[in-house]
């Protein structure tokens, strides 16, 4: 439904985009991650035909946004950044002019208009105005425009922004729901969220996408992927370093916490991938009183500083 | 026809904002109590002794104007920038050219409707004696139409800014020359200096061009001046707004 190729953007000298391409097909919901000012707003912005590309082209249900911006854009629904929502209209009026400028009329407006006020649980305040609305409620206003003519394309910049964790939850529920029929690009900072709803993840950088795939690739990535935890009980924690150290898969050991005698070591594997490790280490320390042993997913937030921050992730380790 | 309900659609929440807010009512009252103050006190319309609100009443129309249109207008493009709502409006399935003529639209209904609301002063004129009401109208129209081509320079302007106040402040400065350029005494000192340019000059004052509609002319050229000021601008506007995404 989505089709991004070489776009980029340039703000002055600055490349704000340089050089994205994916696609995101129906069914898919896709998370756009990445740092502050990696670029990630800007490339919405041109998807949805906000921002014109200096290059590349976007084009949405087969429609190029340049070309053909009246056709693409009817396909689309847009949540940008902020949740920006007229603050002299009420809620029922806002949602009421989205829906008519989207060509809904009559009944069909006013279905529109209640199904997504039951979605988005805005009763309470439907003929309160914007202004006074918290800040969770101008949110979901705004996401509710944003899905009022049952689009086939979603675009949500940060859509969980400013929520509690309530709303989060519904509001995740909700993406994913949608997701199984339509195609939905989705951008946030909050990296259990790609885990929750996406069926695949960007992590951009600096203009650039850095890394591609569904979040178990990309928690394969990670240096946590198959390690594993092991804690003991009255063993010197030396003894336990230098015990795990002989198993062949181990590459390194680090320990995480010695105190009363408990002993919590991570051994890292050399190569990442299936419980092997785990076992090899359970033999290791059998004559031990092992009070846990677990080993780990990898952990896309370790994935993403790595990436988007090589330098300091390795300071840190 | 699909393209006028679109910006139907725009003009009517545009409306419907002004009303919302006090503004609105603000401005319609000042814009009476001036009418009235400047009319009955300043212009002398009793001390005259004609039936004829051309002098007493329209004259002082383009300098009502030069305050309370860049008003009118500063919101239009500042406040949704401001906001960030006109990320909402332009990723909208309508052209940019629909939004802009929208809200143009509205603010230009709004000061006909301001406009409309003086007619006590027409009642009195026809109760004390017989004005000639052709020239009235036409006055009117005239008047409105000056209205519009200040209101789509303050469309300009506002789409130049995140701020209202800068807004208000630029187009009342552009409007001022706009005035200045067929004021009497500005117009002498331009003679003094190169008389040809006067006909240059004066062209492009709104004040010239109201000159007309105030005797009850209906000139295709006043007309065409105020249209094409107004066509001019709003494409100016589109082409600010399109420059601001383009980044």
């Amino acid at each position: 439904m989505i089709k991004v190729q070489n776009l980029a953007k340039v703000f002055g000298t600055k490349r704000a985009v340089d050089g994205v391409s994916f696609s995101v097909n129906r069914g898919e919901v896709l998370g756009f991650l990445g740092p502050n000012g990696a670029g990630k707003s800007t490339t919405m912005r041109m998807i949805t035909g906000f921002l014109p590309p200096s290059g590349g082209s976007v084009s949405v249900g087969g429609f190029d946004i340049v070309e053909h911006p009246i056709e693409a854009k009817r396909l689309m629904g847009y949540l940008p950044e902020n949740a920006p929502a007229y603050t002299d209209m009420t809620v029922y009026g806002f949602l009421n002019f989205t829906a008519e400028i989207r060509g809904l009329r009559g009944d069909a407006r006013k279905q529109a208009v209640s199904r997504v006020v039951d979605m988005c649980f805005l009763g309470a305040v439907l003929h309160q105005s914007v202004e006074t609305l918290s800040k969770g409620f101008r949110h979901r206003t705004c996401f509710a425009q944003s899905i009022i003519h049952d689009p086939e394309v979603l675009v949500l910049d940060e859509p969980t922004d400013g929520l509690d964790p309530n709303q989060k939850h519904e509001v995740r529920q909700l993406i994913r729901r949608m997701g199984e029929k339509k195609a939905i690009i989705f951008s946030t900072h909050i990296l259990e969220e790609v885990d929750a709803v996406c069926s695949r993840a960007i992590i951009i950088d600096r203009g650039r996408i850095v890394a591609n795939g569904t979040p178990q690739e990309l928690r394969q990535r990670s240096e946590w992927a198959g390690a594993v935890t092991l804690r003991v009980k009255g063993v010197v924690a030396s003894a336990v370093t230098a015990k795990l150290y002989q198993v062949p898969l181990v590459k390194k050991v680090t320990v995480v916490d010695d105190k009363d005698g408990h002993v919590t070591v991570r051994a890292f594997p050399k190569s990442s991938g299936n419980g092997a490790l785990a076992q090899a280490i359970g033999e290791a320390a059998h004559e031990w009183q092992i009070e846990q042993l677990h080993s780990e997913e990898g952990r896309l937030d370790d994935v993403f500083r790595s990436i988007t921050m090589p330098d300091t992730a390795k300071e840190a380790a | 026809m699909n393209s006028w309900r679109n910006v139907w659609t725009i003009t009517k929440r545009e409306l419907a904002a002004y009303f919302t807010s006090p503004l609105a009512y603000v401005f319609i009252v000042i814009f009476l109590l001036l009418c009235g103050f400047f009319t009955f006190f300043v212009g002398g319309f009793f001390e005259r002794q004609e039936a004829s609100l051309v002098r007493p009443f329209f004259d002082w129309h383009p300098w009502f104007y030069l305050f309370l249109v860049p008003a009118v207008g500063m919101r239009l493009w500042a406040e949704e920038r401001r906001v960030g709502t006109i990320e909402l409006l332009l990723t909208m399935p309508i052209t940019a050219w629909q939004a802009i003529v929208g809200k143009f639209l509205a603010s230009w209904l709004f000061l006909a409707l301001a406009l409309a609301l003086t007619f006590p002063v027409v009642i009195t004129v026809n109760y004390l004696g017989r004005p000639d009401n052709g020239v009235i109208l036409t006055a009117y129209v005239g008047s409105w139409l000056m209205a519009g081509a200040y209101l789509a320079i303050s469309c300009i302007t506002s789409a130049l800014t995140r701020s209202q106040v800068v807004s208000f402040i630029i187009s009342l400065v552009v409007c001022l020359f706009l005035i200045l350029a067929g004021f009497p005494p500005v117009i002498n000192v331009i003679e003094q200096v190169s008389p040809k340019l006067v006909d240059l000059v004066t062209f492009f004052s709104v004040m010239t061009h109201f000159e007309g509609f105030q005797k009850g002319v209906l000139d295709s050229r006043d007309i065409l001046f105020f249209l094409s000021v107004i066509g001019f601008s709003l494409f100016t506007t589109s082409v600010i707004l399109r420059t601001h995404r383009a980044g």
